[in-house]
């Protein structure tokens, strides 16, 4: 059975050509696939700049692989036209970052759950509509009342991010693409909004890939997880294993920065770590932090080496172990809810 | 214990709208030591940025501190005309902004930047002078002197957050407010910024308010911590007391909605929104939300009390 969504060796550069001058690239040779029988949540983390949301855009199919392919069913998603394309839109849905943005502040926050029902012909008539609207509005846990007719000013941060989880919900998708849902959301309400994703994942079976930069929450809610670093997924597994025993010393670094809610203070105490060169290497692009650093980091992009069954690091310290190849991906990050 | 370098005092702030007036902050009151570092926490529009503004008096119409007082080091700040006012941002209280991205001059080169603020600040310095000090205060950010030839958009986030830094501590102030230095920023870049910060501020004597609503990065760099509800100072404690018990509900809430490494799956909200402000619910405002709230907290307004040494509590149930 062909993945749901599959992206093979994708490569994505945004200005110059391939090599041009001042062209800077945003993903590099991404593989993944998501089962569209086994559903999880997995987590994309890293820091601002490394590629999570291009990686999410490729998969939407907002971006277009400079080299590379995204397959969904087995088809490329370049190529879908009409009933493919439709199908594909349906199935596949995104959760963007800003929950003010996506509104017209002239129109009632009813547009954009009525907009999608008219698009895909998923009601046929306004009372079977309403039904619909209610019913993906009570599963994010808002009322109907309380909602409809508004305009998007009258509601909460949270209550318009919960309503585009209700909008995603509408098309029965088998995966959601949710990028940075509650960054823009008050720490209080971040809870409700995983808690809706969460649900949607163990109630109707549909996956969910959650770009994130905070570790703290992707360990909360996700079963698997994947750590980018400058374009590259550098580590992937299962959340407890990435978050409990990071191999890749970037992620390690990244575990270790976190402040914890601790009367032990050992965050400041520790020197200065040291600030990135900023020259980046043919080999591993941490390399010019690493303390591991030796001569073979330099010549190569380290390929994902898989050094448990559900954990593969993109570190030449794990040559030893096995090289995951490129539509192996679901073996090492699908959770441990799989059907 | 030390004299306390800045004392705010009943100090209110309210702005005036057209629907009524949105009481930002709510007669309140702390002191800081030297030397200390003090956290003022709380959800946004919980008025901790507002403080912040009001301590430096810039609060802008239609907002005006109605009530209280600010003093540092026995200097009443609201005795002090416009321009001795000025003279004392930066070289007695100085401000690291929110966004280090926007509070750069985009046109001006690092070192411009400094040096307007030393020229303005009445540093009668020569310019090779005046070049050695910027290079001195950016290698005590961790920057390189070069940086100073740089524009802003020519540095990464971390290193415009070390250049505001650098702008802060020109003139050895006496009080550092940081006002979310380091959320825009990635976990990593923000352990070094605010290494950077601990260590410039220790060898300075300073102390420091860090203004956020990251209760690990608070628990980690903060001595006491200040909570703000909907304008009003909840609860003021030092941070180990208050990190293990919490005495206001609200306290409590927040440190238990916090997503832990100990177990995973339990994501806890706080039920409710925050109150608008210029509608707030009589009595204690945080009672809609509170699961502990009796009648007295709907209809009497709990005061600031002392329940043990150095910790105050407004809640009629601590």
């Amino acid at each position: 059975m062909p993945a749901l969504i599959e992206a093979r060796n994708a490569f994505k550069t945004f200005g110059g050509g391939r090599f041009g001058r001042g062209s800077t690239v945003a993903l590099s040779d991404f593989s993944m696939n998501i089962r569209s029988d086994r559903p999880s949540i997995t987590a994309v983390v890293g820091e601002s700049g490394s590629g999570k949301t291009t990686l999410a855009r490729i998969l939407l199919g907002l971006v277009t692989p400079t080299e590379g392919s995204v397959l969904y069913n087995g088809r490329d998603i370049a190529g879908l036209r009409a009933g493919g394309r439709r199908e594909f839109l349906g199935d596949v849905q995104a959760i963007f970052q800003d929950p003010y943005g996506v509104y017209n502040p002239f129109y009632r926050v009813d547009h954009v759950l009525t907009t999608p029902i008219k698009r895909f012909r998923l009601a046929s008539s306004k009372h079977a509509a309403r039904r619909l609207i209610e019913d993906a509005l009570r599963a994010v846990g808002l009322q109907p009342e309380e909602i409809l007719g508004r305009f998007p000013h009258q509601l909460s941060g949270g209550q318009r991010q919960r309503i585009m989880v209700a909008r995603a919900l509408l098309l029965r998708p088998k995966l959601i693409v949710a990028d940075e849902p509650v960054s823009m959301v008050d720490a209080s309400l971040r809870a409700t909004i995983l808690g809706s994703l969460k649900k949607l994942n163990q109630e109707m079976g549909i996956s969910i890939l959650y770009i994130t930069h905070d570790l703290a929450t992707a360990y909360q809610v996700s079963d698997s997880i994947l750590v980018m670093y400058r374009s590259r997924v550098v580590e992937a597994g299962s959340v407890e294993n990435v978050v409990k025993n990071p191999q890749h010393p970037y992620t390690q670094l990244l575990i270790s920065s976190i402040p914890k809610v601790s009367t032990t203070r050992d965050w400041i105490a520790g020197d200065e770590p040291r600030v990135p060169a900023g020259a980046v290497s043919s080999g591993c692009s941490f390399a010019d932090r690493c303390a591991m650093v030796s001569a073979i980091c330099h010549t190569a992009p380290p390929p994902l080496f898989r050094v448990e069954a559900k954990q593969a690091v993109a570190c030449y310290q794990y040559r030893t172990a096995s090289v995951l190849a490129s539509g192996e991906m679901d073996q090492v990050i699908t959770g441990s809810v799989s059907a | 214990m030390n004299a306390p370098v800045l004392q705010v005092q009943g100090l209110s702030v309210a702005f005036d709208h057209p629907l009524g007036k949105v009481q930002a902050v709510d007669d309140v009151s702390f002191e800081l030591r030297t030397g200390e570092r003090f956290g003022l926490a709380g959800e946004s529009g919980s008025g901790k940025s507002t403080m912040a503004l009001a301590i430096l008096r810039l609060i802008k119409p239609p907002g005006h501190i109605e009530s209280g007082f600010v003093r540092l080091d026995n200097i009443t700040l609201s005795d002090l005309s416009e321009e001795e006012t000025r003279a004392i941002r930066l070289a007695g209280i100085a401000l690291v902004p929110q966004g280090s991205m926007n509070s750069l001059n985009p046109v001006m080169r690092i070192g411009e930047q400094i040096a307007d603020a030393l020229r303005d600040h009445g540093t009668a310095l020569s310019r090779d002078q005046t070049e050695a000090h910027i290079a001195g205060l950016l290698g005590r950010v961790g920057l390189h002197p070069d940086i100073a030839r740089l524009y802003p958009h020519e540095l990464s986030g971390g290193m415009k957050q070390r250049a505001c830094i650098a702008i802060a501590i020109s003139l050895s102030p006496k009080v550092i407010i940081a006002d979310e230095p380091t959320s825009a920023l990635d976990v990593v870049v923000q352990r070094q910024v605010m290494a950077t910060l601990a260590r410039v501020q220790t060898d300075l004597g300073a102390a420091v308010i860090l203004v956020g609503h990251d209760m690990g990065l608070m628990a980690q760099f903060v001595d006491r911590l200040g909570v703000m509800y909907a304008g009003r100072m909840v609860e003021i404690a030092p941070i180990g007391e208050i990190i293990v018990s919490p005495r206001h509900p609200y306290t409590q809430m927040l440190i238990s909605s916090l997503p832990s490494f100990e177990q995973r799956g339990v994501l806890r909200g706080i039920p409710g929104l925050a109150p608008l402000l210029r509608d707030l619910p009589s009595g204690c405002a945080f009672h809609p939300r509170c699961p502990q709230a009796t009648d007295r907290c709907r209809t009497e307004k709990p005061a600031v009390r002392e329940v043990a040494p150095g910790v105050q509590v407004a809640c009629h149930l601590a």
